[in-house]
């Protein structure tokens, strides 16, 4: 089995989100950038299924610049064997990035595609998606367990209610959740191989599809400042409030 | 499980101004060399915190090709500004009148952590190999004592040193030599200067910490290529201690102070010395419509060639700020340490092709205009223990009447762990409340600074006595942690009525100033798992 | 051209988000449809029909559709879209999973979780899990969007009386199959959903004295919530941490007892629509994102809270 695995490079999570001063977007400058977190999640999986002797080889790609390469990198230091950077600059929408995987579906003929439930710049939760539906497959997506049946996937999905568990046939997209289990460092002797791994890079003009962006951006800002509201004298005042006021008990 | 080998011909620690020039330098003198340099941050950059205005000497030495490079270096220095502070008012120093090594119209204002990232790029693209993320936590030694690399950390620890499901073992690193440029305060550092006494018949070393914030401000309050400086108010005269800032690109100012670590009153917040600064008529106008964009504090090293101990030590080097080659009248450190840093390169070169001993790094860096620059400043930091006054009419006297030929050496008389009066007998300081426009508080501070640090793993702060904080330092000196920590990392909790010290470590922005000022020297800073601390951008 | 909503339900009845889908719906379209896929749905049918802002409801009923799986519902959905300008549903898990397929199939680029309505064709959407608004454009010509239920209030849900027609049902996916669902049962609602969170901070000074805390979350339904400050002194487990490192909640009411507010609490709580703090330090940084603040020792205003919550007999569960 072959297992194609999505990875984005976004603003790592724990730096603070800065808007650009003009409305055209968030700083990016010198800013750390770091793999899409439930996109370590997806790698970790796949890993974890060849380990167990399920799956022969996993491929990870992304769509991004250049520098995007970092991202592909880590996850070949982490267990992927052979990396694919497909370059493109600029706003690439999840349609967009769908329709670039489709073609790298159809060059690679994975049996399964692996990939983050959302990535947290765009917070879109769309690319996998999307992806079933151009491939016609099905997906399996916000999965917190995956077993790997013959020639059908058990997946469990963390819904709003609670779990619930499908089955979906081979070949099929799953977006996996931060909870499906706990992504391994990459360590130094690792990441000192992955240098030597294979890493093809396309460019997404080569590959025949449509990626311009379909949504105009207008402005970013930044989220309205909450105001302060006011000092109530008493508890009884404040249960009267939030009774007849707020309305929220 | 075993650690993992692997052989370089030399192993840098620190992605810093010197270790990336000793990179460059090495692959220039011999591109078959196999060299790699470990850096603690997630990124090169991500742990540089500096003013900064650079002197391009060094640069000019190692690729003197820079500005065809599409360097970071951008913004000449066009204005000059020195200000004596009073509590309202300013009185400005004519800048002829200023000494000549602290005037910058050659200079120019840059982020480091820009600049190292460049410099990183030219170091990769010479087949130099840099692996972020990875502190060097431990030193490796030959059966004859001698040096032999270094040991990355271990992963997946828990706080109680136990292994976790993710535990990866460190990496051991080999080398012919290992070059050690972790920068001011160095934990590996200080270890090879205490194994190998370099410090020997050497001034006890001086600190200080340095704060800087970039705002962006107003297009008419801002003049880029404008340098200014300030003395005086809010320190008192024993304090030594001024401010910078530095008018930067893109509508930025880099505002930062320093203040010397040897002071005395343990009531003392470093921090909110530099948040009150920022209050003086003469500094709010060009930030009261401006934003605070980011914030960070690092621990700089000023004892100058008094204390710099030696360099070279069978299988390393020391190198930079590691070792204290930072020039304190014109606070510019990132100039000596890239020097520093090419005269080990050639070193080791020499080393390995003739065999000589490394013991000649000594004799280079005396020859070098490192070693002129630093004998020539070596007074003006002492004489400031007289007092901000004297010290100014001193260093007037010696760098503009005798430009540093002075026939004597004024000595550093106390390591600033010594300095701390006790608590009793010195002045309450009452700090204004933060205002939350120019002025803030510690925790949403360290929140610009993108710190974290994975959670569950052990404390990286070690105490040599637990009780300690409790039963002596908090008694003797109301437990100065709690002010010159700028983030807040240390706290005394009442709980149920007895007192606890409280360790943040998440919180730490690696600046080291408890490992230097601690009065029992009880603290000791180790490094965390990688990629911890903070994730400055153009610091 | 009309708007069509796609209503989540559990075949009996409406979830209750998709009354607030409804009104994002007809504020960028007054003549909306409201679609409902399901086995034996009727009850829902009938219950979205008195919706005074629906205009018609289309009820496709299979046995196919007993379990919502998007790859049956997807097909149902395209063969309508041609008479629509803008497919809608409510962006949680049952939203996210469905509208990306139709808008692929559609070749749309989809804009999710808006929390605004601009016009037709622009709409508000937090982006950088909320750190920033960005305003967004749509250029295609059919618009597939997923709403914030919580940005949106719910529709009324009596008063109207819109048409009922049945549509028709298509083939169902042979490669995806509906196994279990379960339904995490538990004495208290899940911190990231709940209606309600109360939240101590360092200021319970113990383990102990959380059990004032646990009280109220009793009475309110709520969930507990905690500072770091409060899980690293042990008093509680960090699940129930809240902030930049912890969970991010956007409850209803949100109740910070003893927690100072720091920046990086603030980070997990400030989209909560209602805030109250209690605190005795009047100066404390919580207070200026409080909708209401109670300057006073909480270990007299907790029990004094919980007799008056006791006094009110309307408290919904
Ligand atoms: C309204 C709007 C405005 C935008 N404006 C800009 C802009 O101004 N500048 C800009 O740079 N971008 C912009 N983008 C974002 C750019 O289009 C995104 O790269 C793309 O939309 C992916 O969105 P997402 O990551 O949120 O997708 P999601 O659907 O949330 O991603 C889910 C998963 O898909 C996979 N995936 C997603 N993208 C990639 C990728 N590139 N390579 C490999 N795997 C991937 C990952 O596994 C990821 O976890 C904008 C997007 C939208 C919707
Ligand atoms: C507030 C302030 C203002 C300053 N202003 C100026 C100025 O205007 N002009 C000027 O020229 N100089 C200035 N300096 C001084 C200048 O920043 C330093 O002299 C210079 O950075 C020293 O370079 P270095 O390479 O020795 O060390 P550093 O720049 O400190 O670099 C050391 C690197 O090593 C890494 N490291 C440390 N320990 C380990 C380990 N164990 N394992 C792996 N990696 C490790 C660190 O993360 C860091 O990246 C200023 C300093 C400060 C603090
Ligand atoms: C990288 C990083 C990540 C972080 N992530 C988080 C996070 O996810 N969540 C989080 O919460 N924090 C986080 N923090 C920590 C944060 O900065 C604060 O330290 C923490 O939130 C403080 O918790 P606190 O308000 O409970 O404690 P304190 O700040 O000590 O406040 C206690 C409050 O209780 C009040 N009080 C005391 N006694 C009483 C009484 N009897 N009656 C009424 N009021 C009383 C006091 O007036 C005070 O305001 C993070 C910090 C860093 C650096
Ligand atoms: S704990 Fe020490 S090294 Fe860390 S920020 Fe505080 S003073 Fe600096």
């Amino acid at each position: 089995m072959k297992i194609l695995v999505a990875v984005k490079r976004v603003i790592d999570y724990n730096v603070q989100i800065r808007v650009k001063e003009d409305g055209s977007g968030v700083v990016t400058d010198n800013v750390k950038m770091s793999t899409n977190p439930p996109d370590d999640n997806a790698i970790e999986e796949a890993v974890k299924i060849k380990e167990a002797g399920k799956a022969k080889e996993i491929v990870a790609v992304t769509v991004g610049e250049e520098k995007a390469q970092e991202t592909v990198r880590k996850a070949l230091a982490v267990g992927a064997d052979r990396g694919i950077l497909v370059k493109a600059s600029g706003t690439v929408e999840p349609l967009a990035v769908a329709k670039i995987l489709q073609k790298i579906v159809e060059k690679e003929k994975p049996d399964l595609v692996f990939m983050g439930k959302q990535a947290i710049d765009d917070d879109c939760n769309q690319t996998g998606q999307m992806l079933a539906a151009i491939l016609n497959w099905p997906q399996a997506t916000f999965a917190s367990k995956i077993e790997v049946k013959e020639k059908v996937l058990e997946v469990t999905r963390e819904v709003d209610e609670g779990l619930e568990t499908i089955e979906v046939s081979i070949p099929s997209i799953v977006t996996c959740d931060l909870r499906l289990n706990e992504p391994r460092y990459a360590s130094l002797p690792n990441i000192m191989k992955a240098k030597k791994k294979p890493l093809e890079q396309i460019d997404a003009s080569e590959l025949g599809v449509d990626i311009k962006p379909r949504i105009e951006q207008i402005k970013v800002e930044e989220p309205p400042k909450r105001k302060a509201g006011i000092k109530v004298s008493s508890v009884e005042e404040l249960v009267q409030k939030l009774k007849n006021e707020a309305k929220v008990i | 499980m075993s650690r993992e080998v692997m052989e370089y011909d030399v192993v840098i620690i620190g992605g810093g101004p010197s270790g990336l020039s000793a990179a460059i330098k090495l692959k220039q003198l011999n591109a078959e060399l196999n060299i790699c340099i470990l850096e603690k941050a997630s990124e090169i950059g991500a742990h540089i915190l500096s003013g900064n205005v650079f002197e391009t000497r060094a640069l000019d030495e190692l690729l003197p090709k820079w500005r065809d490079l599409n360097s970071p270096i951008k913004t000449k220095v066009s204005k000059e500004k020195f200000l004596f502070l009073g509590k309202k008012k300013s009185f400005s120093w004519p800048t002829w009148l200023l000494p000549k090594v602290q005037q910058n119209h050659n200079n120019y204002i840059i982020s480091l952590a820009n600049l190292c990232r460049w410099l990183a790029e030219q170091a990769e693209g010479l087949g130099v190999e840099i692996f972020p993320g990875f502190p060097a936590s431990e030193i490796l030694y030959n059966d004859d004592g001698s040096v032999k690399g270094v040991a990355t950390q271990d992963m997946g620890l828990d706080k109680n040193g136990e292994k976790k499901d993710s535990y990866e073992p460190g990496m051991e690193l080999h080398a012919k030599v290992t070059i050690f440029a972790e920068g001011c305060r160095g934990h590996l550092g200080k270890e090879l200067i205490k194994k190998f006494d370099l410090n020997k018949g050497k001034d006890p070393q001086q600190y200080g910490i340095g704060f800087k914030e970039i705002w962006e401000i107003t297009e008419e309050q801002h003049q880029e290529g404008l340098v200014m400086h300030t003395a005086g108010w809010p320190l008192d005269n024993q304090t030594y201690g001024g401010s910078f800032m530095y008018h930067a690109e893109n509508k930025q100012i880099f505002l930062g102070y320093v203040i010397g670590l040897d002071y005395k009153n343990p009531h003392l917040s470093p921090f909110d010395e530099f948040q009150r600064f920022k209050t003086h008529p003469s500094i709010k106008k060009y930030i009261e419509n401006g934003k605070r964009i980011s914030f960070g504090a690092r621990a700089l090293i000023e004892g100058g060639i008094q204390s710099l101990p030696r360099m070279y030590m069978p299988g390393a080097l020391l190198v930079g700020c590691d070792a204290g080659t930072l020039n304190m009248p014109k606070i510019k450190g990132s100039h000596t340490a890239m020097k520093s840093g090419m005269i080990a390169a050639e070193t080791i070169f020499e080393h390995l092709n003739q065999q000589k001993d490394l013991a000649i790094y000594e004799e280079k860096f005396n020859k070098s205009w490192v070693y002129e620059e630093l004998y020539a400043a070596r007074n003006v930091k002492p004489s400031f223990s007289w007092g901000l006054l004297l010290g100014i009419i001193f260093t007037g006297l010696d760098q503009i009447i005798f430009r540093g030929k002075l026939p004597f050496t004024l000595r550093h008389k106390h390591a600033d762990h010594e300095t701390l009066k006790d608590a009793k007998d010195m002045p309450k300081i009452d700090y204004p409340k933060p205002d939350n426009k120019i002025t803030f508080d510690k925790t949403s501070s360290v929140y610009l600074t993108g710190t974290n640090h994975a959670e569950n793993q052990p404390v990286h702060l070690r105490l040599k006595d637990p009780n300690l904080p409790i039963n002596y330092t908090l008694k003797k000196y109301d437990e100065p942690a709690q002010k010159y920590c700028p983030v807040g990392v240390y706290e005394v909790q009442i709980v149920n009525g007895s007192s606890k010290f409280v360790i943040n470590s998440q919180n730490c922005i690696h600046c080291k100033t408890c490992d230097i000022k601690e009065p029992s020297q009880n603290i000791t800073w180790v490094t965390p798992e990688g990629g911890g601390g903070p994730k400055y951008g153009n610091m | 051209m009309s708007v069509l909503l796609i209503a989540e339900h559990n075949n009996k009845e409406v979830k209750q988000f998709t009354f607030n889908a409804i009104t994002a719906a007809s504020q960028i379209n007054d003549d909306l449809h409201v679609l409902v896929i399901g086995k034996n749905a009727d009850p829902v049918a009938k219950s979205i029909s008195e919706v005074p802002n629906v205009k018609k409801v289309i009820h496709v009923d299979n046995d196919i559709y007993e379990n919502y799986i998007a790859e049956n519902y997807t097909p149902v959905i395209l063969k309508l879209s041609e008479n629509y300008s803008h497919i809608i549903c409510s962006a949680n898990t049952f939203g996210k999973n469905l509208m990306p397929r139709i808008a692929a199939l559609l070749d749309t680029s989809q804009v999710s979780d808006i929390i605004k309505v601009i016009s037709e064709d622009t709409f508000l959407r937090p982006i950088y899990a909320g750190n920033a608004f960005a305003t967004v454009k749509s250029t295609d010509k059919k618009k597939c969007i997923t709403i914030r239920p919580t940005s949106f209030d719910a529709a009324p849900t009596s008063g109207g009386s819109a048409e009922i027609v049945k549509g028709e049902n298509t083939d169902p996916s042979e490669n995806t199959k509906f196994l279990k669902k379960e339904e995490i049962k538990s004495d208290r609602p899940e911190l990231g959903t709940a209606r309600i969170v109360i939240s101590g901070g360092r200021g319970m000074q113990s383990g102990d004295n959380f059990k004032l805390i646990t009280a109220i979350a009793d009475k309110l339904n709520a969930a507990i919530g905690a500072s770091r400050a409060a899980v690293d002194a042990g008093y509680i487990t960090n699940e129930h941490q809240v902030g930049q490192t912890g969970k991010v909640v956007v409850p209803d009411l949100y109740i910070a007892v003893g927690i100072s507010g720091a920046i990086q609490h603030l980070a997990g709580m400030k989209e909560s629509k209602v805030i109250v703090a209690i605190n005795k330090d009047g100066e404390a940084p919580i207070f200026s994102v409080a909708d209401y603040g109670l300057e006073a020792d909480l270990f007299d205003a907790l029990p004094k809270f919980l007799e008056e919550l006791n006094k009110l007999n309307t408290i919904q569960k």
